[in-house]
């Protein structure tokens, strides 16, 4: 199902009911990637091409790795939480640490052709499928 | 802080409404620390996606409330094959002491999705050392 956003009312709505029907789905099944290590990741369809999208919110862009091989990215990464020494807390509920994560994907990959945008702590990695994985479609004579 | 655990997923707490809202949609609670400093309080905020522009941060009657708005539009016509998290728009508020602020002397910074907000104690509300006899 495309997603189009005709009624801005429930579109918001309807998007988050997408988003959760496709929650776990198997299409990591059939790979070495688990499910739920950080960061969370969301994988969207874009035409041929895949767009994953991770949240890891207070990452530093410099403090942040990416890797790309044959069919699998790696994210890697710390997240630091400075507040000097002075502070006294009344609520502490975000945490810190340091994360690294191999998500092997069903496609295969175009390393050249894979980007990564980091904005406002969330980063929309571009996963170009390799041209040889592509579907090609095929003429009946 | 220095990092030396691994991080885990924290799971998106959803914000559970006084009211019934008009519109379906999810809303979430972002993660929030708050510590005291001798001058200021500080209400650190987790939410990404959201932009300086969308982050709405009021004062009345004593409470603090935090709204921020993700641009989902650039979602439009994709297709989720996998997902781990739902995206969806972030609210929070909190009671502070009364009188204790200088409402008007509240800043406010957003970077990499975290919204930090200093609230500077008002000349009254600051510390007063009880001495031990």
């Amino acid at each position: 199902m495309a997603l189009g956003f005709a009624d801005p009312v429930d579109a918001l709505f309807r998007f988050q009911r997408a988003l959760d029907q496709r929650l776990d789905s198997d299409w990591l099944e059939d790979t070495t990637s688990g499910v739920g290590a950080f960061p969370p990741i969301n994988v969207f369809r874009q035409g041929n091409d895949f767009l994953a999208i991770i949240e890891m919110p207070g990452v530093n862009k410099d403090d942040l790795t990416l890797e790309v091989r044959g069919n699998a990215i790696r994210i890697s990464g710390k997240k630091a939480i400075d507040y000097g020494g002075s502070a006294s807390v009344h609520r502490r509920e975000r945490v810190a640490g340091s994360f690294d994560r191999t998500i092997t994907l069903p496609v295969q990959l175009d390393p050249d052709r894979v980007t990564a945008e980091y904005r406002d702590g969330v980063l929309a990695f571009s996963l170009a499928r390799a041209e040889s994985d592509k579907p090609k479609a095929i003429k009946i004579n | 802080m220095t990092p030396t655990q691994d991080l885990e997923v924290q799971q998106k707490r959803e914000l559970e409404k006084k009211a019934e809202a008009t519109i379906p949609a999810r809303i979430f609670v972002p993660h929030t620390d708050i510590f005291e400093t001798e001058n200021a309080l500080t209400v650190v905020m987790e939410m990404p996606g959201v932009n300086q522009e969308h982050a709405d941060i009021t004062v009345e009657d004593n409470v603090l409330s935090v709204a921020g708005r993700i641009d989902f539009s650039k979602y439009e016509k994709m297709q989720p094959v996998y997902t781990e998290y739902i995206v969806g728009h972030y609210r929070r508020s909190f009671n502070l002491s009364p009188n204790n602020f200088d409402e008007h002397k509240i800043s406010a910074e957003m970077r990499d999705g975290v919204l930090t907000l200093t609230l500077p104690k008002a000349e009254r509300a600051k510390l007063r050392r009880i001495p031990l006899t």
